[in-house]
Parts: structure tokens; sequence; C-alpha cells
């Protein structure tokens, strides 16, 4: 292994040191419930915003906290959920008066995590509602499995919500826009090598030099397929197509969407916008138009190498509130 | 009558034998899960190990203290079950009954919380796999008018048996059901750590 780190049990401590001293006009950082926080409060009246999940994924979760996304992201341990306590402070920290949202991605540990602190904060007289992203095709959605994993669709939707609650609507217009967006994009991943958790010291799945996953998970979760590494045009079309299926987009008419080309972590930039040009000539040729799109590494898996692409299909509410301000560490515009 | 230095010796013995082994869990987890849960609940069990034993008077509050710890530490799926477990394991402690009775009923009570969480059925590979039979043995030993120790002896030889039953199994919950049928062929790390806790209680509670 071979990372820049101290010991590590401390990565994800010292890493939100870090976060804090880097950002400290931004974000404000409780250490002992390792939960990111906006620097200024929740403006009364305001729908709070809560996530979290396991660290590794950076800069999802706690570089997303800011003015038109997240209000406060719990840090749980390298890919290992957040556990009650810290969702519960959060939820108690940042709620104004007019509730708050948990976003989880759909993994077991994640949801009874934010299920026992959702429990827990409505015993306190705080209304919560929850929504869980599952929006990775590579995972038949079926009685058979914990259902489809929470992915790159996250962040789009952190985007997006987070623009609604900033615009003053209530919790049940926030939590129900939430839904209808987890319902409208799909995600698919493939990576080229594996990640390495820091405790763990080895890596989490092996994979030969000419092997690609074909479907992976964001923790190096197996996919699909384990196939031989091919051209970027025919891997592309190892995304689009079960994105696109999953969709059901077989309209002719053409259709806007948010279209994001998310590097795991080792993906060099270069290599992702020669992806982008790849998966864009066939989306076109499906009649997807990607009005607006992201290039770059939003949701990481460690030091995996690698790419995901979302598709959520987007009206003009959607158009406008992505267009909406936005000021976090991640993700900054019209602010 | 189950006594905190009994339930002390359990969550002692149950910490050294997750030190033990935490490396082989997070092994098994590495090859069908993700590669944490032998260190999740090594530190989860290390903060059970810090609980100051004098300020509780008594088994229950001390495995209800252990359950909130684990909440509270282990993360993951882990830390909601393995916690539930002991939340309701110590609140069903002040039953009526003979030894082996009470502790049959606190291990149903605990069974019936994982359950209730995690929403597994026998046969999906996790850890009711392990804990259903043991639990299921340890009722029926302590009916026939069984010592706690030969109920607990009984019910960790049926965990062993229902852990070393998921090798052949095929997930269908938590991140190993993401396998599909690749899962088949690795004993679910869950019911292996199940397992060593049912042990734990032979070698300790009677």
């Amino acid at each position: 292994m071979k990372k820049l780190i101290n010991d590590p049990r401390d990565v994800v401590a010292e890493a939100l040191v870090g976060l804090a001293l880097a950002h400290p006009d931004r974000l404000r950082v409780d250490h002992d419930n390792a939960v990111v926080y906006r620097a200024e409060p929740t403006r009364p009246g305001k729908v709070a915003l809560v996530s979290g999940g396991g660290s590794g994924h950076e800069p999802l979760h706690g570089g997303f906290v800011g003015l038109g996304m997240l209000d406060a992201a719990c840090a749980g341990q390298v890919f290992t959920s957040p556990v009650p306590d810290q969702v519960l402070a959060a939820t108690t920290t940042v709620d104004a008066g007019a509730g708050v949202l948990h976003i989880a991605k759909n993994y077991t540990g994640d949801v009874m995590n934010f299920d026992m602190a959702s429990e827990l904060a409505a015993e306190s007289g705080i209304q919560v509602e929850s929504v869980v992203v599952d929006d990775d095709v590579a995972v038949e959605d079926s009685l058979h499995t914990a259902g489809r994993r929470g992915t790159g669709l996250t962040v789009l939707l952190e985007k997006l919500v987070g623009a609604a609650a900033e615009q003053g609507r209530d919790l049940d217009a926030v939590t129900t826009l939430a839904r209808s967006i987890n319902d409208r994009g799909r995600s698919m991943g493939v990576a080229l090598t594996s990640c390495t958790v820091p405790e763990v010291g080895r890596p989490t799945f092996d994979l030969a030099e000419d092997e690609i996953e074909v479907g992976v998970g964001i923790h190096g979760e197996p996919g699909r397929e384990r196939r031989s590494l091919t051209t970027a045009a025919e891997v592309a079309q190892m995304l689009v197509d079960p994105v696109l299926d999953d969709l059901g987009t077989v309209s002719a008419r053409e259709r806007a969407a948010i279209v994001m080309l998310n590097g795991m972590g080792a993906t060099p930039l270069l290599e992702l916008y020669l992806m982008f040009g790849e998966v864009a000539k066939l989306l076109a040729a499906r009649g997807i138009v990607p009005t607006r799109t992201l290039v770059g590494s939003y949701i990481t898996s460690l030091e995996m190498a690698g790419c995901s692409l979302t598709v959520l299909e987007a009206d003009e509410e959607l158009l406008t509130l992505w267009d909406a301000p936005v000021n976090t560490p991640g993700l900054r515009w019209g602010a | 009558m189950l006594t905190t230095e009994k339930a002390a010796a359990w969550l002692d013995d149950y910490a050294r034998v997750i030190h033990e082994n935490a490396a082989w869990l997070t092994d098994l987890d590495r090859q069908i899960g993700d590669a944490d849960h032998g260190s999740n609940l090594e530190r989860g069990m290390t903060a059970v190990e810090a609980i100051p034993r004098e300020e509780y008077p008594d088994a229950a509050s001390l495995l209800k203290k252990a359950g909130m710890t684990l909440v509270s530490t282990v993360g993951g799926a882990a830390g909601p079950l393995w916690g539930t477990f002991f939340l309701r394991f110590a609140g069903a402690l002040d039953e009526p009954g003979d030894d082996a009775t009470v502790v049959a009923a606190a291990m149903r009570a605990g069974l019936v919380g994982i359950v209730q969480r995690g929403k597994a059925t026998e046969g999906d590979k996790t850890v009711v796999d392990a804990l259903g039979p043991a639990v299921r043995v340890a009722e029926q030993k302590a009916s026939q008018g069984a010592s706690l120790a030969d109920t607990l002896t009984a019910a960790a030889e049926a965990a062993a048996v229902g852990r070393d039953a998921t090798i052949p199994m095929v997930a269908r919950k938590g991140r190993a059901s993401y396998l599909g049928d690749r899962s088949a062929g690795v004993q679910d790390p869950g019911a292996t750590s199940i397992t060593m806790l049912v042990e734990s209680a032979a070698r300790t509670l009677a």
C-alpha cells in the first residue's frame, strides 16, 4: 500500500482537519462527530439537507456542503456508513424549523443507520423525511438483492434538491422532488483497477492488467461482468446502453438530460474528456441531448481507476435548479 | 441470574476473539462484501472494553450500554444489527424463569431485533443463518430443563453448523447480494462473527 497517510486509523479524522483548514470561509467541522457543516447556520424556515456515507468518495459528501447544496454531511469511516449519533447530531444542528431531508445511498448499512437516526430525531420532535438514492443499473433491482446501489446520481440530486431548498420550498415539496429525480436518473461504472482501503492495506478486488470490471460499485463491489480491456468507444457503449435501456428511452424525439462523466479517483481528466466524447456520440444517436454536463471526479472510490456515467432526464424545472447558484468546495458556479 | 461479572466476562471474551480474528473476518468480507467487517467490529469491541464496568449495577444495564456503544462506533450494517441484538437481549433479562430459559428468551429477543432491522430471513446468507438455529436449539434445550452451560454449548454448536451452511448459499441481502451466484463458496462474515458471540457466551455465561 502506497498512500499519503499517517496512521491508517486516522485517515478520516485527519482529512476532516485539512478540509476545515482549506475552506474556513465556507465550512465548519464538528470533529467529535465527524460532521461537516456550512460556516453559517441554516436560514430560518429553510429545509435542511443532511447527507453522509462512508468516506473515500470525496468530494462527496463533505465537499458538497455549502450554499445551494447540503447543510451537513456525516463522514463515516472509509467505505463504512456513519453511525446514528452523527446523523442525529447533524439533523438536530441544522434543523431551522422547516424540517430535514436525509439523503442516503442504498446500501444496507447506510439505510439502517439513517433509519435509526430519523427514528431518534422524530422522537425529539424534528420533522424528518428520507430519500434513498438507488441509480446503479449494474445491479438488478429484485427481491434477490439489496436493490440497486446509490452512486453518481447522488451528486446531481444533492445539487438540484439543494437549489430547491434554497428557493424556500417546503419539506414535502423537496422530498417529492428528490424522489422524482431518483426515478429519472441512472448510472453505471467501469473499473480499470481496484482500490485499497487504508485499514485493509491491500486491494479490495483483484483485476488483471488487461481486465476491466463492468458495472463496478463505488466500493469496488463486483459488477455485471469482467471483460478484457478494449477501446474507449467500446467501453462507452458498455455504459450507455444499460443506462439508457433502463431509463426506457425509446422515443424518437430528442430529450434533454443532465449528464455526468465521473472519474473514480485515478483517471486523468484527459481520459474522462475522451470518454465523454464517445459517450456524447452514443447519446446523440439515441436522442439524448446532454444539455448540462459535469466531467470530472465527483464521486470517487479512493484511487480506483475508471469512470461512471450518470444520465438524468431533465425538464425545464431541473435545468433551472441546475443553473441556480452553488458554492461548495466540490461544485461552484453563479455564487 | 446473569451477574454483571458474567456479562462483563462475555463482552471481554468476545472482544478478545474479535481482536484475534479481525483480519480473517475482514478477509471473508473482502471476498463477498466490502472488506470492513473485522475492522468495524474490532473498533466497536475496543470501545465496549473501555466501558467503565463499575458504573453498571447489573448485567442488563451493562449489556444495554454495550449495545448503544456498538451502534455508535461500528457503523455499516453490523453496528445497528449487533447493537440491536445486545439492546434487545438486555431488555429481555428480567423475564421469569431459570437461567437457561431466561438466556434463551433473551437470545430470541435479540434475533427478533436483528430480523426487524435487517429484514433478512434464513437462507439469505446472513447472521440470521447462524443465530436462528442457535436460538431454536437454546429454546429447545432450556425447555427440556438443561443447564445454562449445556444450553449454550448446544446453541454454539448449532450456530457453527448454520455458519458453515452459509458457504454454498447465494446471498440475497447486504453487499454480498450484488455478487449474485459469485457469492456462493464463501462463508458469510456476519454468520461467522455472530457464531463467535454465541461461542463466547458458552464459555463465559454459565
